[in-house]
């Protein structure tokens, strides 16, 4: 049985959709409820980071608005002609079928329509992502597996050396996902390999054809994404790596360009020559703010975060390894104690309990905002759901997005007493 | 069909009220027919992704102070909380309150739930709810599984209420069973008369006054004190205890005919409090109406004309001024069908010509069994082109592209997007009291007046964003997808 949540700091299965629209030029088909795409876009899109509708989201994604004909009678042909229309009327390279609840509790074989319009030589794909299944973080590998049978399924490998596919945060649940995926394939550039990003901007169809032909996966993500890398390396035999934290700062992403140049056969000499001027550059900005971080007044005294394992990590490590900061608890060592939970009402009350010595600062979402003016601290979104920023290119990935991070928290200190 | 409060749910607008959401004609034909509600809506062969009765329900009830959402359904049915809260948020700041998060659970349904059941999970969440956050009154909301599964939701809500001191109630909103997302708010004010509202002790001065997040609440007490009146603001904001004692009020007002039909009636018919059918008191006319609509019923007649001279007198010379630099551009209306036709009169009211309007649902008449006052008021001037579509993106683009008016007045997040991208000057009405009687009027006409004269945003970015449509779909008849057969309801 799975445990209630009060504040979702997540959506369902369906959510996907968002990682279908995160691919450029491709539209989600959703044979749902007509409330379900309003619902998951506005908690991870709109109220998250402010991310709009875009070129095709929002309400123009297709839809076929299940209603109790479909319910009684079964929604196979209204599918069937909305998949049709959104073909005739939606200009779009990739049509990605999704299930909602309804659709698979009454049982509708969604495989066979659309496999109809695919032996016809349309782009269309599905993926069966009834909310009841699982999380929208469960539905972006659905998709992704979806796009690898389905989408390549005639696709022969082909290794062109050095290209290496980027799969990592989890469009639009994470709002910051544009500039971290940007972040990413910059730094794996710098190290002379050539990064294939399926996701944002310059990505799309084509980079999607390029993914059987990698020279290997990269994945970076505690494990969000393993099932599709173990599933390109079944289905095309490349080779992966898992690196499971997102780099933030100089330790970590030292630690990342090391790891990423030993396993692609990096000459080691140049991965230290790019760390190196990383390095140099970003110890200026931290020497040149050191009174700052050192004696502000009002210095938060612990942290706290309260985010998925993607922030909570990756955060965490920045912070007690770069930063010398103290963790109270993460949702993830210094150790600290890290507890697992998708209850956001459950995380609050345990925070609530613990003694603070001087005021700490809380790294999580807009959830958490009421809980720091409780406890007296600083309160930083940076998870879904980011409802009180507006992000477009920021990133807290690698050298300069940590130093982004620092510019946040350490503002957030100077202009709350000011 | 009449409410009928002593079921357990309300009947969705399909059936009460011959809600329709798929149609093109005019305003009269629409006027016409509505009223002997002899319009059949028709199908779509194509449909973009609208919103739903839960969304509605549970984004309404969650807005009062002290309550807690129970959300018996997979968790993405409470993704909208998150939204909730934002408004939340919002609501406070304006009112200098000390912000507070909505507490909305969802039970988190799984696949096994889907099989086995999950009543006893449900009951325990409520239990949890009480624990945590000791509402006063906890509102369980249902969800197309917990209906298509079959949960028997009575049952459940009937044993956990014997052991908890504060009223569970069942909130029956699932989102396959009307195409008509309003009906979620039936569903919130069904809850609500039959379990929270008490009778009356006594009578108070009271008004209700039905709206949403109630940005103009100075406005209407210093209004309604010219009558000794006091507004109570329902539903966000406000607490169970106030919703108590909505049978005590004098009369009952609604800033949305859509939003205050089931409420107003209800408290009508269960408890007598009158509810005023008027016209919306957007601009002049709508707010002299409504005004003298209440007046009638609380005895303050010459009142209501004193203020209205009063009004006049200040605002008809500037209303002038806005008007000449208005008359001539051409607007094109999309919202809800109550804003939708009381703002189409708000715009002629500010020298605006509306070439079209288009309503995302249209009810054929209120639960007094009256078509919509503020339709009738359109059908005696000229006879508007009207459409009725659940927010369908597709064939409103396609027909801006063809009509290019000079303006797009809009209600409902992400509508004023599309046209801004075409290059059209894009108004959207998110406050519920924009254009608020005298005042307001004079506002929303410089709102208008701005987004005319710098339109630099639509212009450059239209110049390099391409639409979502292919260029044969933006070729063909607007509503080529709506059905001709006409559909009857189930």
């Amino acid at each position: 049985m799975t445990q209630w949540v009060e504040q979702a700091r997540h959506v369902c299965s369906l959510g996907s959709l968002q990682t279908a629209l995160a691919i450029e030029r491709t539209v989600p088909i959703l044979h749902a409820g007509p409330g379900c795409g309003q619902k998951l876009w506005g908690a991870v899109g709109l109220n998250n980071g402010t991310q709009g509708a875009g070129y095709l989201g929002g309400h123009t994604v297709p839809s076929t608005n299940v209603g109790e004909r479909e319910v009684i009678f079964g929604g196979e042909e209204k599918l069937r002609t909305t998949i049709a229309n959104a073909l005739k009327i939606i200009d779009a390279d990739l049509y990605v079928v999704l299930t909602g609840c309804t659709a698979d509790l009454v049982g509708d074989d969604v495989g066979e329509v659309v496999r109809s319009f695919q032996q016809a030589g349309k782009p269309v794909v599905f993926a069966e992502t009834g909310g009841f299944k699982g999380t929208n973080y469960w539905g972006h590998e659905l998709v992704i597996d979806a796009l690898i049978d389905q989408h390549l399924a005639e696709a022969v490998p082909q290794v062109e050396e050095r290209l290496v596919n980027i799969w990592s945060v989890v469009p639009y649940q994470d709002p910051f996902w544009v500039g971290n995926l940007r972040e990413i394939n910059k730094l794996v550039a710098e190290l002379g390999l050539i990064p294939n990003n399926v996701f944002g901007r310059g990505g799309g169809i084509q980079a999607l054809n390029r993914v059987p032909h990698a020279q290997f996966n990269l994945l970076v993500s505690p494990w969000v994404g393993l099932k599709n890398v173990r599933h390109l390396q079944d289905r095309f035999g490349t080779e992966f790596l898992h690196y499971p934290v997102l780099p933030i700062g100089p330790t970590e992403t030292g630690r990342f360009l090391r790891e990423v140049g030993a396993f692609a056969g990096v000459d080691s000499d140049r991965v230290e020559a790019v760390i190196r001027r990383h390095e140099d550059d970003y110890y200026s900005f931290i020497e040149g703010s050191a009174e700052v971080l050192l004696e502000t007044r009002l210095l938060p005294s612990r942290f706290v975060t309260v985010a998925d394992s993607f922030y909570a990590l990756g955060i965490s490590r920045f912070l007690v390894n770069d930063l010398g900061m103290i963790p109270e608890t993460q949702s993830e060592g210094i150790a600290a104690s890290v507890r697992f939970t998708a209850d956001g009402g459950w995380a609050q009350q345990e925070i609530r309990r613990t003694k603070f010595r001087g005021r700490p600062l809380l790294i999580g979402s807009s959830w958490e905002k009421t809980l720091a003016a409780e406890v007296k601290g600083y309160h930083l979104s940076v998870s879904m759901p980011a409802s009180d920023r507006l992000v477009m290119n920021r990133s807290y990935v690698g050298y300069d997005g940590a130093l982004s991070l620092v510019e946040d928290i350490y503002s957030l200190v100077l202009a709350e007493f000011q | 069909m009449p409410i009928n409060l002593r079921n357990s749910e309300a009947a969705v607008r399909e059936n009460r009220l011959g809600a329709i959401t798929g149609y093109n004609g005019s305003i009269r034909e629409l006027a016409g027919k509505a009223s002997g509600c002899s319009l059949q809506g028709k199908e779509r062969c194509f449909n973009q992704a609208s919103s739903c009765s839960s969304g509605c329900a549970q984004g309404y009830l969650s807005g009062i102070r002290d309550v807690s959402i129970v959300n018996h359904a997979p968790v993405g049915c409470s993704a909208d909380s998150i939204a909730g809260n934002v408004q939340r948020k919002w609501g406070e700041t304006i009112r200098g309150w000390e912000r507070t998060n909505i507490s909305l659970f969802s039970t988190n349904m799984n696949e096994s739930d889907t099989v086995f059941g999950s009543t006893e999970k449900l009951q325990d969440a409520i239990k949890e709810a009480y624990r945590r956050n000791e509402p006063k009154a906890i509102f369980v909301t249902t969800s197309c599984v917990s209906g298509v599964i079959g949960e028997d939701i009575l049952s459940a809500v009937e044993r956990v209420q014997e052991e908890l001191p504060v009223p569970v109630i069942p909130v029956f909103c699932e989102g396959f069973k009307s195409k008509v997302w309003s009906s979620g708010f039936d569903a919130a004010f069904h809850a609500i008369l039959t379990r929270v509202v008490k009778p009356p002790q006594r009578k108070t001065n009271k008004v209700n006054m039905i709206n949403f997040r109630g940005s103009a609440r100075e406005e209407i007490v210093q209004i309604l004190a010219r009558f000794d009146l006091e507004p109570v603001f329902l539903v966000p904001f406000s607490t169970i205890e106030e919703l108590e004692k909505l049978s005590e009020s004098a009369a009952s007002i609604s800033i949305c005919g859509t939003l205050g039909s089931y409420i107003g009636n209800g408290l009508e018919e269960k408890f007598g409090v009158p509810y005023i059918k008027s016209l919306q008191p957007h601009g002049i006319a709508g707010m002299e109406e409504w005004l003298r609509e209440l007046a009638k019923v609380v005895g303050k007649e010459a009142e209501a004309e004193a203020y209205i001279a009063e009004q006049r007198a200040l605002v008809l010379p500037e209303l002038g001024e806005i008007r000449s630099k208005l008359s001539g551009y051409k607007a094109v209306v999309g919202m809800g069908p109550s804003f939708a036709f009381n703002y189409i009169r708000v715009l002629r009211e500010l020298g605006v010509e509306v070439i079209w309007g288009t309503a995302w649902h249209f009810d054929q008449q209120y639960d007094h069994g009256a078509c919509p006052e503020s339709v009738t008021f359109l059908s005696q001037e000229d006879d508007l082109p009207i459409s009725v579509s659940d927010q369908q993106s597709f064939e409103l683009l396609n027909l801006l592209n063809r009509l290019k008016p000079d303006l797009y007045v809009s209600r409902h997040g992400g509508t004023s997007v599309w046209t801004t991208k075409m290059g059209i000057a894009s108004v959207m009405v998110a406050d519920e009291y924009s254009a608020f009687g005298y005042q307001g009027l004079l506002q929303f006409g410089y709102r208008l007046i701005d987004a005319l004269t710098n339109r630099s945003l639509a212009k450059t970015l239209s110049k390099r964003m391409k639409l979502p449509y292919t260029d044969w779909w933006l070729q063909q008849d607007s509503f080529a997808m709506l059905e001709q057969e006409e559909v009857a309801p189930l």
